[in-house]
């Protein structure tokens, strides 16, 4: 028996198509995910993110427990609400997970993680928080909505009061702050605009229609990975797992090698795989008719590799992808598609942005 | 319950096939296919003069969620094939039936069009 976010009946009653997403039920899309795609880009739209993993940690030695369990560096949070973008890695550097974590107060953070991960996660994080005294709590009384895209704030801003508008006034990229009973944060997995709203369960309905009624249309799993592509971002199980290096997953960003003396988790590991080179995961472009996808073979300078997530961009008209490859990469590349070698364009895994083209 | 017209045959492969007259068929996907395969991307026809046989592998349906294989319901001749579709490969998810058709062939063998299902009979295919 699949479970069902609290929104399940706000899907059913728009029409979704509702499939199995990791054990949930989630709505792939509400009649057309091109449509749902174009409305995040150019407009408002919002996903049901609920089945996603809050989990809240507690004791004075918090920072130092996420010093030492991700592989960026929580010291590089000193305002209170200020989040980052992060691996949590195992000794052998593979990735266990992407999250985002929330400094809340010196003795509260908040991580947010996949649902598909939750339990191997969960049982990580309580193994390794014991040594540092640190409280797990998972906080599962909470619904979650990202709303998107360019009129995404100006549209949920018809809906706080008037302490909740100035908690948010002002607030840039990356910071969460509880206003009143919403846990508002200005982050996303779409590359536009906009929040992810946390919630108590039994509010989330109500909440959701007066979104619908402010003119923020639904959208799906289907526009959800599009967007996020179309944003660069990995998708955990796909572009990155527990056998693949933040370094080979375009995420050596996140990795915060200063100081050097912080001791985290894969540290070791990745050092060596610094030191020895690893694959790159770069961008595709192609422009011909057809659509990249997940899996197929990539013919580059000096060797083969694999495109870990490909789609068709419905804001560029053409198909895009991630591709892990040899960092002998050239500017070209060529991808086996249904036997046939066509050749591709070689980007930075970047493609839009705040509704443009970046490439 | 997606919609399935009583005046067409199918294939279990999901095509439909309408009698044009004169031995022609246009043919095009189901409802119920298009439905599987979400917003259509690209869509890759035949040429016009193709010859095939029933079974042949004669178009590419490009979807949002997957590339998919278009079989020659029958054996015979391409004769047209809907242009349209290279601007709007949306017209397959709008209107399947309709505006949404593939390409036209001329039958070589009209015993194939009679062997083909009913409604009732792809009704029971997808139901199964």
């Amino acid at each position: 028996m699949a479970q069902q976010t609290v929104l399940i009946g706000k899907h059913l009653e728009a029409g979704a198509k509702v499939v199995d997403f990791h054990g949930w039920d989630m709505p792939l899309h509400y009649g057309s995910q091109i449509e749902e795609h174009h409305t995040v880009r150019t407009d408002a739209g919002m996903f049901d993110v609920s089945h996603m993993t809050i989990v809240d940690l507690n004791g004075e030695r918090t920072r130092e427990f996420l010093r030492f369990l991700l592989a960026n560096d929580v010291a590089k949070l000193t305002v209170p609400g200020k989040a980052l973008y992060t691996g949590m890695l195992n000794e052998a550097g593979g990735v266990i997970d992407d999250l985002i974590v929330y400094f809340l107060s010196e003795d509260y953070f908040r991580l947010v993680v996949n649902s598909a991960t939750r339990e191997k996660d969960l049982a990580w994080i309580n193994a390794q928080a014991k040594a540092f005294d640190v409280k797990v709590t998972e906080r599962p009384e909470f619904a979650m909505i990202a709303v998107q895209g360019p009129n995404a704030k100006a549209k949920v801003a018809t809906l706080l009061n008037d302490s909740q508008k100035a908690a948010v006034a002002g607030m840039k990229p990356f910071f969460g702050v509880q206003a009143g009973d919403l846990f508002i944060a200005t982050t996303g997995y779409t590359g536009e605009d906009g929040y992810e709203i946390a919630l108590p369960n039994e509010m989330a309905a109500d909440f959701w229609q007066k979104l619908l009624d402010a003119g923020v249309k639904p959208a799906g799993l289907g526009a959800r990975d599009t967007l996020r592509l179309e944003a660069g971002m990995n998708l955990y199980g796909q572009d990155m797992d527990e056998t693949v290096s933040p370094l080979a997953a375009n995420m050596g960003w996140t990795i915060a090698w200063e100081p050097s003396d912080r001791n985290f988790i894969g540290r070791a590991a990745l050092e060596k795989q610094r030191a020895e080179g690893t694959f790159k995961l770069v961008g595709l472009v192609m422009e011909q008719k057809g659509v990249l996808r997940h899996g197929q073979k990539v013919v580059v300078e000096g060797g083969e590799g694999e495109i870990t997530s490909g789609t068709f961009s419905p804001t560029l008209g053409y198909s895009i992808a991630m591709a892990r490859v040899p960092a002998t990469v050239g500017e070209t590349a060529e991808v086996d598609i249904r036997g046939k070698l066509v050749p591709v364009k070689v980007v930075k895994p970047s493609f839009v942005r705040m509704g443009k083209k970046v490439i | 319950m997606s919609s399935i017209p009583q005046e067409l045959k199918y294939a279990a492969s999901h095509e439909w096939v309408r009698s044009e007259g004169n031995g022609v068929y246009t043919v095009g996907i189901t409802e119920h296919a298009q439905d599987l395969l979400g917003d259509m991307v690209f869509v890759e026809l035949p040429e016009v003069g193709d010859s095939v046989a029933q079974g042949d592998d004669v178009a590419v349906a490009e979807s949002v969620k997957a590339a998919s294989d278009i079989y020659a319901p029958i054996s015979g001749e391409i004769v047209a094939i809907n242009e349209a579709l290279g601007d709007s490969p949306e017209t397959v998810n709008s209107a399947p039936y309709t505006d949404g058709w593939m390409f036209k062939i001329k039958a070589s063998d009209e015993a194939e069009v009679a062997a083909l299902l009913d409604a009732a009979g792809y009704a029971a295919a997808i139901a199964e």
